[in-house]
């Protein structure tokens, strides 16, 4: 047992900081996820490592993964965070690409694989609808055969950035006298100019438009959409859901944001002294370390079992639930950190040029709008209630 | 990065596993904690056949070259069975001064005596008044002649009435709490002037309070420097804790397992409880804490050799995190069972005493969390 690198994968973090230092796009520097960024922006590294072959590390090599060790992408997140850069997507990379290559036939992989490895061409995730959230299997909308295409209608919602999306992958119901609701499900891959898609942008608690409804209304797709078999769709999307969990346990940016939070804390006055050195919130902060470090050691060790062969399990929902606990804790204590300035609307305050008293510091612009978007965290990807259910199931066995 | 146990220690896991379980249930442990002597010499017996007493000890001291990582995995075993002997007191502490700081004749006068079974340590460091702090010290030892004579009251001794010698923190020079100033002594039990009162402890262990009445040393009782003793006691404090936290995680652990079993037993309203959710979230946050100690266990155990600032963060880190599961599984693994998880007769209630305790060795959550704030 040791927690030591290798000289080889201390070469390698050598060789990504070097890259990443020399290729990130200056202007995005240090920009995290921010309402102002444009679409171009999101794409930007995406492009840049989609060029280098680095885009999708954890693909299989032959679909234009690097073959790195789990050991290798987790230097390469943490060399991210480091500079706290925009990563790719993951509904192209983390999500619809693993199941095309797990589940899709040969023209869909040809199809679809080399513009999620570039970034050309933008995914969006079509999975809840207003009535089948946590339920996603009560889901509605359907897709009925007619000749060489399904027809397909219903309304999806919180489909994150489908105003810029190309494509789209849909759970849609195929069988609606399935015994079970999990069983007359397809996974069906959707051209997002098809007449009768309209998406509609949902305004959310920070005053971002992250999200939308998207509605579909007689869209015509082609049966070469659906991927693997029909009624089959249930077990592709466990499937993307487990691959989207492994990733979300965001440590390396959680260790990025405690350093950001103690810089503030040192800027920030209470009784004319640094905010850090105020026990009350010095011991917060520390609990927050002590979290996070736990957080670290455990998805190590859920590499390592990766390493040694085996699968994201049901372990991964461990990850989610304290890494996004942690994520949401650590934008409570940024906002508390900045005191008054965490409350005006910064994103309605127009910039007219340098003439204009500045409003607070500079690190509080993004504090209050951070916390309201991260309480999503706990939400997405299978609520943290549904991530205790599959613990309940899979290991308590229950 | 590698978190594989190698063959041997996965040979000493399995080893001591067996032993824990055919030995160790918690009706014989029962028996045994309530009678006299409240141990088993013939337990410590076996652990010395195994090899498990000289486990931290090169080979030229007379042991078998293991360190920390063992220590873990048997700390562990332990855990699950309630373990009473005193391990970490003998093995772990008076073991860890002697390695890091004994001459070559006190490693020969001692390691032997550990290595075989026939010499069981205590460690004196705690006073009434000091809390938890290593300096805070009252009990003198003055110079006399080439030795010692310590004077003074220690507290809380687990381990000591069963302890053939103590080790004992005493103030050579300096004032109470200063950093230096502090040495470190092995003492015969049956020496002169040493007076102990035993008592049982909550969690089924034994201590004495520890009198030390003009009690004389020779010269060769001195463990290291003489007023250079508190990092040296830090790091041997640290080193009992991990042993601790790995104890913990095997405590945890069973606690939880009996919990989510007697769950899916236990009937109300037509259904076993377990049926239900709330219930099902509350032992998958048990479970969720008890993966996190196991980490954060990890981490202490495989910093102790690292400097000082590193080793003593990560150590606390587990100290406090280990502090709140061990809490927050012990209580919800009582609320769980209901009123059977009040009664004695269940030995869940041994689990939730032993995690219960295990929060004020060595400094509790507030002292931990105050020790990681520090070193920020």
């Amino acid at each position: 047992m040791n927690l030591e690198f290798t000289a080889e994968e201390l070469a390698f973090r050598d060789e990504v900081r070097a890259f990443i230092s020399e290729n990130y796009p200056a202007h995005l520097a240090d920009f995290g996820m921010r309402e102002d960024m444009s679409p171009e922006d999101m794409v930007a590294w995406h492009k840049i490592l989609g060029k280098k072959g680095w885009s999708v590390p954890a693909w299989p090599k032959e679909y234009g993964g690097t073959g790195w060790t789990p050991t290798q992408r987790y230097i390469w997140s943490e060399e991210n965070a480091r500079i706290n850069s925009f990563m790719p997507l993951p509904f192209g990379v983390s999500m619809v690409g693993p199941v095309i290559y797990t589940f899709g036939n040969q023209a869909q992989k040809d199809q679809h694989l080399p513009g999620i490895r570039s970034g050309e061409v933008w995914w969006c995730q079509g999975y809840s609808e207003p009535g089948a959230g946590s339920d996603l299997a009560s889901l509605k909308t359907t897709a009925v055969r007619d000749g060489d295409h399904y027809i397909i209608n219903g309304q999806k919602t919180w489909t994150t950035l489908a105003q810029y999306a190309d494509w789209g992958f849909f759970l849609c119901r195929t069988d609606p006298g399935a015994a079970k609701p999990q069983e007359g499900i397809s996974f069906i891959l959707i051209d997002m100019k098809s007449p009768g898609v309209e998406v509609r942008p949902i305004k959310l608690i920070d005053g971002g438009h992250e999200v939308n409804e998207t509605w579909l209304t007689d869209v015509r797709v082609p049966v070469e959409n659906l991927v693997g078999e029909e009624n089959k769709g249930w077990t592709y999307a466990k499937f993307l859901l487990a691959h989207e969990r492994s990733g979300i346990a965001g440590v390396a940016r959680s260790k990025r944001g405690v350093e950001k939070l103690r810089e503030i804390a040192g800027m920030e006055l209470l009784d004319g002294k640094p905010l850090i050195d105020d026990f009350d919130f010095a011991r917060k902060v520390s609990q927050l370390e002590i979290d996070l470090a736990a957080l670290e050691i455990t998805e190590l060790r859920t590499l390592a079992g990766e390493q040694a062969g085996k699968g994201p399990g049901p372990e991964s929902s461990i990850l989610k639930i304290k890494g996004t606990e942690i994520q949401q804790r650590l934008t409570e204590l940024t906002l508390e950190a900045v005191g008054n300035y965490g409350t005006p609307q910064y994103g309605n305050i127009a910039e007219n040029g340098s003439n204009q008293y500045p409003i607070g510091p500079e690190y509080a612009r993004h504090a209050a709008s951070t916390y309201l978007n991260m309480r999503k965290t706990s939400i997405y990807g299978g609520s943290n209630e549904i991530q205790r259910n599959i613990i309940t199931k899979m290991i308590l066995g229950l | 990065m590698d978190f594989n146990f190698t063959e041997e220690q996965a040979m000493v896991r399995d080893g001591l596993s067996r032993l824990v379980r055919e030995q160790y249930d918690w009706e014989t442990r029962r028996r045994v904690v309530e009678g006299e002597p409240g141990w088993r010499p013939e337990i410590w017996a076996q652990l010395a056949e195994l090899g498990l007493l000289g486990m931290p000890f090169s080979e030229a001291d007379g042991g078998f070259g293991g360190g920390a990582i063992e220590a873990m995995i048997a700390m562990e075993e332990f855990g699950k069975g309630l373990v009473v002997e005193p391990f970490v007191p003998t093995v772990v502490c008076a073991g860890g001064f002697l390695k890091h700081a004994g001459t070559a004749a006190q490693k020969a006068e001692h390691i032997g005596g550990i290595v075989d079974g026939s010499r069981v340590y205590a460690f004196a460091y705690a006073e009434p008044r000091g809390r938890y702090d290593y300096a805070d010290i009252q009990t003198t030892a003055k110079k006399d002649g080439s030795g010692y004579v310590l004077n003074g009251h220690k507290a809380v001794v687990v381990g000591a009435p069963w302890a053939t010698h103590l080790i004992v923190t005493a103030r050579t020079s300096g004032e109470q709490r200063d950093r230096n100033g502090v040495s470190v002594f092995v003492v015969e039990k049956a020496a002169d002037g040493l007076i102990t009162r035993d008592y049982p402890t909550i969690d089924g262990r034994r201590a004495s309070e520890v009198y030390l009445e003009n009690v004389s040393v020779p010269a060769d009782a001195l463990i290291g420097e003489e007023g250079g003793g508190l990092p040296l006691i830090e790091r041997v404090a640290d080193e009992a804790i991990a042993a601790l936290c790995a104890e913990a995680c095997g405590a945890m652990k069973v606690a939880h397992q009996m919990t989510v079993e007697y769950s899916r037993q236990r009937k109300q309203f037509g259904v076993p409880i377990g049926s239900f959710q709330v219930l099902q979230h509350r032992m998958v946050d048990m479970f969720t804490e008890y993966e996190q100690s196991v980490s954060l266990t990890y981490l202490a155990t495989l910093k102790l050799d690292a400097p000082e600032k590193e080793r003593k963060r990560a150590v606390s880190s587990a100290k406090v995190r280990i502090g709140q599961a061990a809490r927050f599984i012990g209580q919800e693994a009582i609320q769980i069972h209901g009123g059977m998880g009040m009664t004695d007769e269940l030995a869940i209630g041994g689990y939730f005493k032993r995690l219960t305790i295990f929060n004020s060795e060595f400094g509790d959550i507030d002292h931990h969390m105050r020790r990681h704030i520090a070193l920020a």
